[in-house]
């Protein structure tokens, strides 16, 4: 089923939730709502729910009006962060509620309901805890139940709020890896929350990056990786370093840098700023050639498979931080204190009425 | 909750360590388990004690007694109109409160807690001043025929507004502690209200219900200030059986008065079980809504 979000907005007492969001959320694909916490995203989750009304805007299913459809006959199913089992029933009870409580002119029978039951234990793999009751489960084993009671009411669109934030880092990871199998497997529309940038860019077809209650971005994982549309998304996607300069008629000066900016071809001495992951920055013990500027290393440390050198550059108040691989790290055997020379390979312009 | 279990084992070390020494916690434990039998359990026995004074067969005449038998009966009709009263309203104050937000709800709030606050005996000459003969609605009562005052209906309507709070105070706490996620996720997968209500929030809250409702039948049966007010004492007819001990005791009848009286003790007994054990399966309740 395709979501159509047009116009939605949302307060809650003086805060402002959601700023005029549209959104449209093509059938079968898996997106990720992403955005620091307070951005907005879980009450747009709750309003495609119904679970939440919006001041204003309309939400569509499938070309539909159901902005003001009940929650139980949107049929979606929601998975929450802290899963919501009903911790009186077992296992088995809790994925079988959905089905149970259907009007009975349109419940299967309990056979039918048993099967179906026993068929998602197995999707999930838990069928040895299906008497248990939630408070026996890890946390991983209570989300995939919480997963397999939503989808045991064959749901149009699953939404997830925050699914693995409780959970973690190696279940997290396990599990959102497992998502993304299922999805393939079921291919249900589905959309995610997350706050945690490696998270949306590994699972979703398509992120949706959000900040104070707006859309700032929607695309691939690797378009809001590689072009992202505003400084917001490019600071929220990984570490970034700022070069203050202008920039004018197409080429961009930072101190010593000059990169060209062929998108701002028509600002005329414009202050900007440039963005530099801290990936995308070379260290080298001779200049490069004239892009390359002067520095001093500062401090490093090793971070699991990277080494993160912390560098003050000579001409300027400023430092960067660079990410090196280690065998990169290793050949250059860097020391505190050393002159070296930094190079950016990469550097997004942005012109400053962007402020951050 | 692996914090809180971090938190709780080095409070219980820290506790360890500013112990004082065993003959000071064994003075304090002694003037505190003292204290109890003077003035709790000494007096409970002193009932029993009075009540069996005459032996059994005298203990058994006394309840049967037509005036006491009738007290008992006003009080078991008193209880059993207004423990399934109050349980309603205060389940539905209760969810109110919890789970919405709504204009008005800390007043409602105070307004629950307003028959605690207030004596008794102001409870029932509220209902004298509307309802008595000189009352705001006495006058229009009489012409139709309807007796409230000095009557049964009086006593009951006494006693609901007393023992109000009992309920719906166990539960807002209760409530509000377990959240909406439970409800959120029943409606999500498509139940509806009532169905969410007993399949879901109920179950989750029974011992609450269990706590409030024994105390609020104990407190029913129990209340002598408002009633005494609204009953007028007839006997045989307006008394129930804390107002027939009163009576009883004043007419110098002490066996009888302490054989009725033991029958309030009994209660209180069997109310402190049921209270111990519904407070038992309520913890248990929420520390496994925490264990997450």
């Amino acid at each position: 089923m395709s979501i159509d979000i047009e116009n939605i907005t949302k307060t809650f007492g003086q805060f402002s939730a959601l700023k005029d969001v549209n959104l449209k959320i093509p059938t079968g694909e898996l997106v990720a709502l992403l955005g620091p916490s307070g951005c907005g995203k879980t009450t747009l989750l709750r309003i495609i729910a119904g679970l939440e009304t919006p001041d204003s805007g309309r939400i569509l299913f499938d070309g539909e009006e159901a902005t003001r459809r009940n929650v139980k006959d949107r049929n979606v199913g929601f998975v929450f962060q802290h899963y919501a089992l009903f911790k009186h029933m077992t296992v088995f009870d809790n994925i079988a509620f959905g089905l149970t409580v259907k009007p009975k002119a349109i419940r299967p029978a309990k056979a039918v309901i048993r099967d179906k039951v026993n068929d998602l234990l197995k999707l999930i793999q838990l069928e040895h805890v299906a008497k248990s009751y939630p408070a026996q489960l890890s946390g991983g084993q209570r989300q995939r139940v919480a997963l397999a009671r939503a989808l045991a009411v064959e749901p149009q669109v699953l939404l997830l709020d925050e699914p693995f934030g409780a959970l973690d880092a190696k279940v997290r990871l396990e599990l959102r890896r497992w998502l993304r199998r299922l999805h393939d497997e079921i291919h249900v529309t589905s959309v995610f929350v997350t706050h945690d940038q490696e998270e949306a860019l590994e699972v979703a077809d398509r992120i949706v990056v959000m900040d104070k209650g707006k859309v700032e971005q929607v695309g691939t994982p690797t378009e809001v990786y590689d072009r992202p549309a505003t400084p917001f998304v490019f600071d929220f996607l990984g570490n970034v370093n700022l070069f203050q300069g202008r920039v004018d008629k197409g080429t961009a000066r930072m101190g010593g840098l000059e990169v060209s900016a062929p998108e701002h071809a028509g600002s005329n001495d414009l202050p900007a700023i440039g963005y530099v992951r801290s990936h995308d920055i070379e260290v080298e013990r001779t200049p490069f050639d004239d892009s390359s500027i002067a520095a001093q290393v500062r401090f490093i440390v090793a971070v699991g498979p990277l080494v993160r050198v912390e560098l003050a550059l000579t001409d300027r108040q400023e430092s960067v931080e660079v990410d090196l691989a280690r065998d990169v790290a290793d050949r250059l055997e860097l020391r505190v204190g050393e002159r070296v020379y930094a190079r950016p390979r990469k550097m997004h312009v942005f012109v400053e009425d962007y402020q951050i | 909750m692996h914090v809180a279990n971090a938190l709780h084992k080095s409070g219980g070390k820290g506790a360890s360590r500013v112990t004082e020494p065993p003959l000071i916690r064994y003075l304090l434990l002694a003037a505190a388990f003292a204290f109890l039998a003077l003035f709790l359990v000494l007096p409970l026995a002193a009932v029993f004690v009075q009540a069996l004074e005459k032996g059994w067969e005298a203990y058994f005449s006394a309840l049967k007694e037509p005036d006491t038998l009738s007290a008992i009966r006003l009080t078991l009709i008193t209880a059993a109109c207004c423990v399934p009263l109050n349980l309603f309203f205060g389940i539905v104050a209760a969810w109110a409160i919890a789970k919405f937000t709504f204009p008005g709800k800390s007043l409602l709030v105070t307004l629950i807690d307003l028959p605690f606050s207030v004596s008794p005996v102001v409870s029932g000459l509220i209902y004298v001043l509307i309802f008595g003969l000189q009352g705001w609605l006495g006058p229009w009562l009489q012409e139709h025929g309807i007796k409230i005052i000095f009557a049964v209906p009086g006593i009951v309507l006494a006693t609901i507004f007393v023992t109000f709070p009992f309920v719906a105070r166990e539960l807002i706490p209760l409530m509000q502690s377990q959240g909406r996620d439970e409800e959120e996720a029943a409606l999500t997968l498509g139940a509806g209200g009532l169905q969410t209500f007993f399949r879901v929030t109920f179950p989750n809250i029974k011992w609450g219900v269990l706590y409030g409702v024994i105390l609020c039948n104990a407190r029913a049966m129990g209340e002598f200030g408002a009633v005494s007010v609204v009953s007028g004492h007839i006997r045989g007819s307006t008394n129930t059986v804390p107002l027939q001990v009163e009576i009883l005791y004043n007419e110098y009848s002490y066996a009888a008065a302490f054989a009725v009286a033991s029958l309030l003790a009994l209660l209180a007994l069997v109310t402190l079980a049921v209270k111990t054990m519904a407070e038992w399966k309520i913890r248990q309740g929420l520390s496994s809504t925490w264990e997450r």
